[in-house]
């Protein structure tokens, strides 16, 4: 019943994921409060907002990581936390933000463990190899599979948590600041293999620093400050001056590139802030 | 072929498999040497006989034929040769599998099996007894000494909150320091002449008083503890990338490592319980198998087992025949083989 694309191998279509209410404690302070979630299949959303708003934690409430104190997780119709921990895993794939390890993996083992929701006690699933394979090409990095995790740099890791997460093969994909770390380049290459996931068919949610990027690929953005939703809804008209002066106290505006309209980000600290 | 073997037309073919070698041909190597290791150890010993006569006296005790030793001769065959090596096995294979699971849940290459105090405190138990004149009792009081020395580690570990790796492994040396000063204490209290020696081998670690007993101890917890921790392969492999990572692969992080380190400690608790704190073979072991097959679980458990056994009994070989009428405990060859091939893991790790 569900597709199998031979780009990203995304399983879908499936009905996204909305959240309500969810409110997450830690060591007795509130990181999230009340937030609801609205995220359609076929979209790419980030998640936004100054250092220490709680896009993290979110995110793991969302990917079925941390129970939330409160609140409500939906995957399609059916309630996360109300699923067995392996079925949460075949529906969400978390990509943490510098996720690293120890052991001396080679990339190809690495990306191998985005399978274990789908395999037994002992054996590798018969597809696994292929399956494998087929993530490393979506992230561009066939030609790591032998090198040791250990072995590679930033922005090589992060394509291969990426394709560890592909690899999970799940219609619900979140990121944890996937262009951490990244040149330019890696950056928007990034986003755009985000995108065509979720163009075919799969539910994409990222938090994003740089609202550049946010601007110029997300379908939809989730404003958080403090732990709350102060904006969510369509990018473009989620994202106005006034609203990015309100949370980050910047003088800022979304512009269409001279050449290709695309939505760029023309940002300054306000007038009469202070100078160097 | 299945689709698994099929091989991929692309460069990263080699590394797409934790292993070169395939697990079930590296097992059935590893079980046929591990055979004739057990075939081979009982041939070795300071009584001179022959190796046609130690298999027939085997045999016969297994209902095979009739033994062609004189009851003495047979009595050391079967009475003392053939456990010693039996329990030399299963005990390094208890420790190997310990070792190679600490090392994983607590994402520390430098854990093992006894990280959680569980030697100091089998120790103090053992010392506690051996002091007091009941050697009976030695394997009880050991194990008991190992339990309370877990269970403190483990409450003391908890008390701040989840149990984390660094957590678990600080709570240890807490427990291990204290332990190892209480033993030190009572040794130094009431130790004297043939005690202190008892004592010091135990200490050691020794399997110079291995018999039936020890065998159905050491067997048995392998069976009842070990061989469901080996299924624990997948779940460790999900840990490579921390708790979140394991989590968001559908593990449950904390019944996880609350199970898997409540096995490798029951685990090891029988082991020392007979054999002593054997050290490192499971520190040791686990490393070298890693260096062959990669860092795979499912590979790597039952290998380091199997590697483990062939180790523990060869060494215990060594320790019986070496110096002989002298006897080494077989914990001080272990440490002399291991100490070397662990400093050089130490060096090649940046």
């Amino acid at each position: 019943m569900t597709r199998v694309s031979d780009r990203t191998g995304v399983p879908g279509p499936v009905a996204g994921m909305t959240a309500d209410r969810v409110r997450v404690e830690a060591g007795g302070r509130l990181l999230v409060d009340g937030v609801a979630v609205d995220a359609p299949s076929g979209t790419l959303t980030a998640v936004i907002g100054p250092n220490g708003a709680g896009k993290s934690t979110l995110l793991r409430a969302l990917a079925g990581v941390e129970r939330p104190a409160d609140g409500e997780v939906r995957y399609g119709a059916a309630e996360a936390y109300g699923l067995r921990r392996r079925e949460r895993a075949k529906l969400a794939a978390l990509v943490e933000q510098d996720a690293t390890t120890e052991l001396d993996l080679t990339v190809a083992d690495a990306v191998a463990l985005g399978r274990l929701p789908h395999e037994g006690l002992w054996g590798a699933g018969e597809d696994r190899d292929e399956i494998v394979a087929a993530s490393l090409d979506a992230v561009g990095a066939r030609d790591l599979a032998a090198r040791s995790m250990p072995t590679l740099s930033g922005g090589e890791r992060q394509r291969v948590l990426i394709a560890k997460a592909l690899a999970q093969r799940t219609p619900l994909l979140l990121l944890d600041e996937p262009t951490n770390h990244l040149d330019v380049s890696a950056q928007l290459t990034t986003l755009r293999l985000l995108r065509r996931v979720a163009r075919e068919g799969a539910t994409v949610l990222a938090a994003l620093h740089d609202l550049g990027l946010a601007a110029a690929y997300a379908d939809r953005v989730i404003v958080l400050d403090g732990g709350r939703v102060v904006a969510a809804g369509g990018t473009l008209d989620t994202l106005t001056p006034a609203l990015m002066s309100r949370v980050y106290g910047v003088d800022a505006e979304l512009l269409a590139h001279p050449r290709t309209g695309r939505p760029v980000l023309a940002v300054d600290l306000p007038e009469g802030a202070a100078e160097d | 072929m299945t689709a698994s073997d099929r091989p991929l037309a692309w460069t990263g073919l080699r590394g797409i498999r934790s292993s070169r070698l395939t697990v079930p041909t590296v097992t059935a190597v590893g079980l046929a040497a591990l055979v004739a290791s057990v075939a081979a150890a009982v041939t070795i010993g300071a009584v001179d006989l022959s190796v046609d006569d130690v298999w027939r006296t085997v045999a016969a005790h297994l209902g095979l034929g009739v033994s062609p030793l004189a009851p003495l001769q047979d009595g050391i065959v079967w009475e003392l040769r053939l456990p010693r090596v039996l329990t030399a096995a299963a005990v390094g294979a208890g420790l190997a599998l310990s070792g190679a699971v600490m090392q994983a849940v607590t994402r520390n290459p430098l854990a093992d099996p006894y990280l959680l105090g569980l030697s100091s405190g089998a120790s103090l138990g053992a010392v506690a007894v051996l002091l007091l004149g009941v050697g009976l009792l030695l394997p009880v009081a050991a194990f008991g000494g190992a339990l309370a020395a877990l269970l403190a580690a483990l409450a003391l570990a908890r008390a701040a909150g989840p149990i984390t790796p660094s957590r678990t492994v600080l709570a240890g040396v807490a427990v291990s320091s204290l332990a190892a000063a209480l033993t030190s204490l009572v040794i130094f209290w009431t130790a004297t002449g043939d005690a202190f020696r008892e004592i010091l081998g135990w200490l050691l670690g020794s399997l110079a008083g291995a018999r039936w007993p020890a065998v159905a101890i050491a067997v048995g917890a392998l069976v009842v503890v070990g061989i469901p921790l080996l299924a624990g392969g997948r779940v460790l492999d999900a840990f490579a990338f921390g708790d979140t990572s394991a989590a968001a692969l559908g593990v449950d992080v904390a019944r996880t490592r609350s199970v898997l380190l409540g096995g490798t400690a029951l685990l090891t608790g029988a082991m020392v319980s007979v054999s002593g704190a054997i050290g490192f073979v499971g520190l040791v072991l686990p490393h070298a198998v890693r260096l062959l097959t990669g860092p795979g679980h499912r590979t790597l458990l039952p290998l380091s087992a199997l590697t483990g056994a062939i180790f523990l009994i060869w060494a215990d070989t060594a320790a019986r025949s070496l110096f002989d009428p002298r006897e080494l405990p077989v914990g001080v060859v272990t440490a002399i083989l291991g100490a070397p091939v662990f400093a050089l893991l130490l060096a090649r790790r940046r």
